[in-house]
């Protein structure tokens, strides 16, 4: 009987997995489940579990254990968030909160709950590996791949075949530091490339094949550093053992002396970039090419197990929504706000903001994913991607539909006009959360989120980045925010450092430090002086960091400390 | 201490010399990177192995990896993976056949690891549990990745039958 079944069909922006798939995950949880027991009986102790444990994306913060679930370049299923939407009730605080990293994270898991949690996940064909450790992290990738107008290569089945390489990694998996790859299929770099340890731009090769551009040794932390451009040209077939030659590399002379300076961005530093481009070229030159080569059939047997969407709209699908945009102006803003060209006739690509006024960015409830979900089931595909600014997107949705995602979104609280904007804010967990912490992010982001909350007021102020970290290992980029927002701690206080210029673009950035930090209660306020400044000051339709750029940071300064 | 070979213990006829040993003229030792020279100069026929720092470049060993049995890589700590590509890099790169043992604090769950970097025994440390280890050894039927020992790949795919 069984073998008479329809072959179940294949999730529309990811890989699907095959019996072997599901087989590798359940020894991978028994493998865990094992490890618990062996914990909960004492005979590991806290020392030797915790790299274990970290290998499954369970960290241990300030008032519980954090379980970090991986999702593959941003792209999850219907049945997947729906599942998600399930552990949040049953063994969370019935949220869930989307991370930078395009990877969900639980707030308040039980040791004991764990291995149930990981099988349960792996029913949907997920897992939390290398969600943590000094390994191969989750690759990110393009919230727009594979619908984006302006894209030239969908990069998510290089992500996948990335995933796939970097899994259990017998070499790579006790690296001297984290290592987090980001790839993108578009010259409008969505995906911060050149602020990680390697940034990988698919591009279409002379021959009709594909070809890479390689940057590396970018990164926030307490160093930021803008990466750098290593080639231009790598061929599809070269991808993985091209790889193996920089993460190699990396492997052996990377510092494990200092873990401030342990990340690759200090190796390329140190060696320069001509230095660590002659040392992976020897190793690449050295190594067995035939064994790692990554032939066109691996790809195309990959690209196969990825289902794909069938795109038909009717021709009057952009009229429908003309019409529709011109009844009602509340839609129409958010038309403008949270939506992003489509490469075929009659669809949109549309963003969910997790960012209410006053709300904490990227948590979502249980009842926001299922909501969600079934949207994604009635018109996307069943499809939903996860950004690296903690919002959704649902990529392929049909013109004449977008009314009715909007007005179900709207009915959730999921309809806020502000992708782009200053009410879009990443906000690392900070104090109310991370051990590491200096200062709670989390309220800043409200308060500001409240400050600026009228639609009208943010689509004046136009495109801006507020970024803000808890303390200096910048998990919440603020090096890379047009305003970037810092915690510190003064002797015993909160206070905040202001950055300005940060870009996570193709006009990557590394923003500057305005001046003295200020008191939690006088951040707000300073900011809303830098933004009326700006308002003042800016030519035409310029950004906030165009102007910064154009007039540099005196007359931010006096906006920001002649009053305070 | 109990040497790990395919999962199983095995009787281990090596001894480990250290910095200032005697070394004795005949029979299977393993002496320090620093005193390779001094090993060397012992009759032909009698088996050597060296001892490497993490730090080693493998590039060194070239000319001399005729006349070595054994190469032992080391992690001071778990966490110190540069053994893993040490011993990729005289696997690979140099085309060593001869034994490459595993010593310092490794742990079970990095066997798998171990044996795919060309690893081919381990040196347990002490108060390890064999059959942690031998657990291990059989716990994943499939990896992702090629690596030195030339699984067979499913089909197209990355897979490999471990
Ligand atoms: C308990 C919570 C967390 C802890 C203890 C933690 C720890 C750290 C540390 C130590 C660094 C600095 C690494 C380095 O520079 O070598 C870092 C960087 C970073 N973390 Fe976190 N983190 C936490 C939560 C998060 C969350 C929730 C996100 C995503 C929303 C995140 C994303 C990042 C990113 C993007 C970076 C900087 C980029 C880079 O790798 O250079 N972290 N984190
Ligand atoms: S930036 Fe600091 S405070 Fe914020 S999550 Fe990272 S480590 Fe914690």
């Amino acid at each position: 009987m069984p073998d008479t079944l329809p072959a179940p069909a294949l999730p529309i922006g990811h890989y699907g997995y095959d019996q072997v798939d599901r087989a590798f995950l359940a020894d991978r949880v028994e493998q865990f489940r094992d490890q618990v027991a062996r914990r909960i009986a004492g005979t590991l102790s806290e020392d030797e579990f915790k790299p274990l444990r970290l290998m499954n994306g369970l960290y241990l913060q300030l008032h519980a254990y954090m379980l970090r679930i991986a999702v593959p370049y941003g792209v999850l299923d219907s049945r997947q968030l729906r599942e998600l939407a399930h552990i949040a009730r049953t063994y969370d605080r019935d949220y869930g909160h989307f991370t930078t990293r395009q990877n969900l994270q639980f707030n308040w898991i039980r040791l004991e709950d764990t291995p149930d949690i990981l099988a349960r996940l792996a029913d949907v064909d997920m897992h939390a590996i290398q969600t943590s450790g000094n390994c191969i992290r989750n690759v990110t990738c393009d919230q727009f791949a594979g619908a984006a107008q302006d894209e030239l290569v969908d990069p998510r089945v290089h992500a996948e075949i990335l995933r796939q390489w970097s899994t259990l990694h017998p070499e790579f998996t006790f690296l001297p530091r984290k290592f987090k790859i980001a790839i993108s299929g578009s010259p409008n770099d969505r995906v911060a490339a050149r602020f990680h340890d390697i940034g990988l731009v698919a591009k279409p090769a002379p021959d009709g094949g594909t070809q890479f551009d390689v940057f590396v040794g970018g990164g926030m932390g307490r160093t930021p550093i803008v990466g750098v451009h290593l080639r231009d040209d790598l061929p599809e077939e070269d991808l993985l053992a091209y790889l193996e030659a920089m993460v190699r590399v990396y492997n052996e002379y990377g510092r494990r002396d200092n873990i401030y300076k342990a990340r690759i961005k200090i190796l390329v530093q140190a060696l320069g970039t001509e230095g660590y481009r002659q040392k992976v070229d020897a190793e690449f030159a050295a190594m067995n090419r035939a064994r790692y080569r990554l032939p066109p059939e691996t790809v195309a047997a990959i690209r196969a197990r990825f289902g794909t969407p069938d795109l038909h709209a009717p021709d009057d699908a952009a009229a429908q929504l003309d019409r529709a945009r011109r009844a009602d102006p509340v839609f129409d803003r958010w038309v403008r706000t949270n939506t992003h060209p489509h490469r075929a006739p009659g669809y949109i690509s549309a963003v969910i903001s997790l960012k209410p006024a006053g709300g904490i960015p990227g948590d979502a409830t249980s009842a926001q994913m299922d909501l969600v979900a079934d949207l994604a089931d009635r018109h996307a595909f069943g499809e939903i991607r996860v950004t690296h600014m903690q919002n959704l997107v649902l990529g392929h949705v049909r013109q004449d539909e977008l009314h009715v995602v909007w007005q179900a979104l709207r009915g959730a609280g999921l309809a806020s006009a502000n992708i782009g904007l200053i009410g879009d804010i990443i906000a690392c967990p900070g104090l109310d959360y991370c051990a590491l912490a200096n200062a709670r992010s989390i309220p800043i982001a409200q308060k500001l989120g409240a400050r600026f909350a009228s639609p009208e007021l943010q689509e004046t102020i136009g495109p801006i980045e507020i970024k803000i970290s808890g303390c200096i290992n910048a998990c919440g980029h603020h090096h890379a925010g047009h305003i970037g927002i810092l915690g510190v701690d003064k002797k015993g206080e909160e206070y905040f450092q202001l950055t300005l210029g940060g870009s996570p673009g193709s006009d990557a950035s590394v923003g500057q430090i305005l001046g003295p930090a200020l008191p939690e209660d006088a951040t707000v306020d300073a900011i809303a002086r830098l933004v009326d400044a700006y308002l003042v000051h800016r030519a035409g339709g310029e950004r906030f960091l165009d102007t910064y750029r154009r007039l540099g940071a005196a007359l931010f300064k006096d906006a920001v400390y002649a009053t305070a | 201490m109990p040497l790990l070979e395919n999962g199983r213990l095995v009787p281990d006829p090596w001894t480990t010399l250290d910095q200032d040993a005697f070394l004795p003229a005949a029979g299977p030792v393993i002496v320090p990177l620093s005193r390779l020279e001094e090993g060397l100069a012992r009759p032909p026929g009698e088996q050597l192995g060296v001892a490497l720092p993490p730090d080693a470049e493998i590039a060194t060993l070239r000319t001399v990896l005729p006349r070595l049995s054994l190469v032992a890589v080391t992690f001071p700590i778990f966490r110190d993976g540069r053994a893993f590509s040490q011993a990729r890099a005289l696997r690979e790169h140099l085309h060593f056949a001869g034994e490459i043992r595993a010593t310092g604090k490794p742990l079970p769950d990095q066997y798998e690891f171990l044996l795919r970097c060309g690893v081919s025994t381990v040196a347990l440390p002490a108060g390890s549990d064999p059959q942690v280890w031998a657990r291990a050894h059989t716990r994943f039927r499939t990896a992702y990745q090629p690596s030195v020992r030339g699984e067979r790949a499913e089909g197209a795919t990355l897979r490999r039958v471990l």
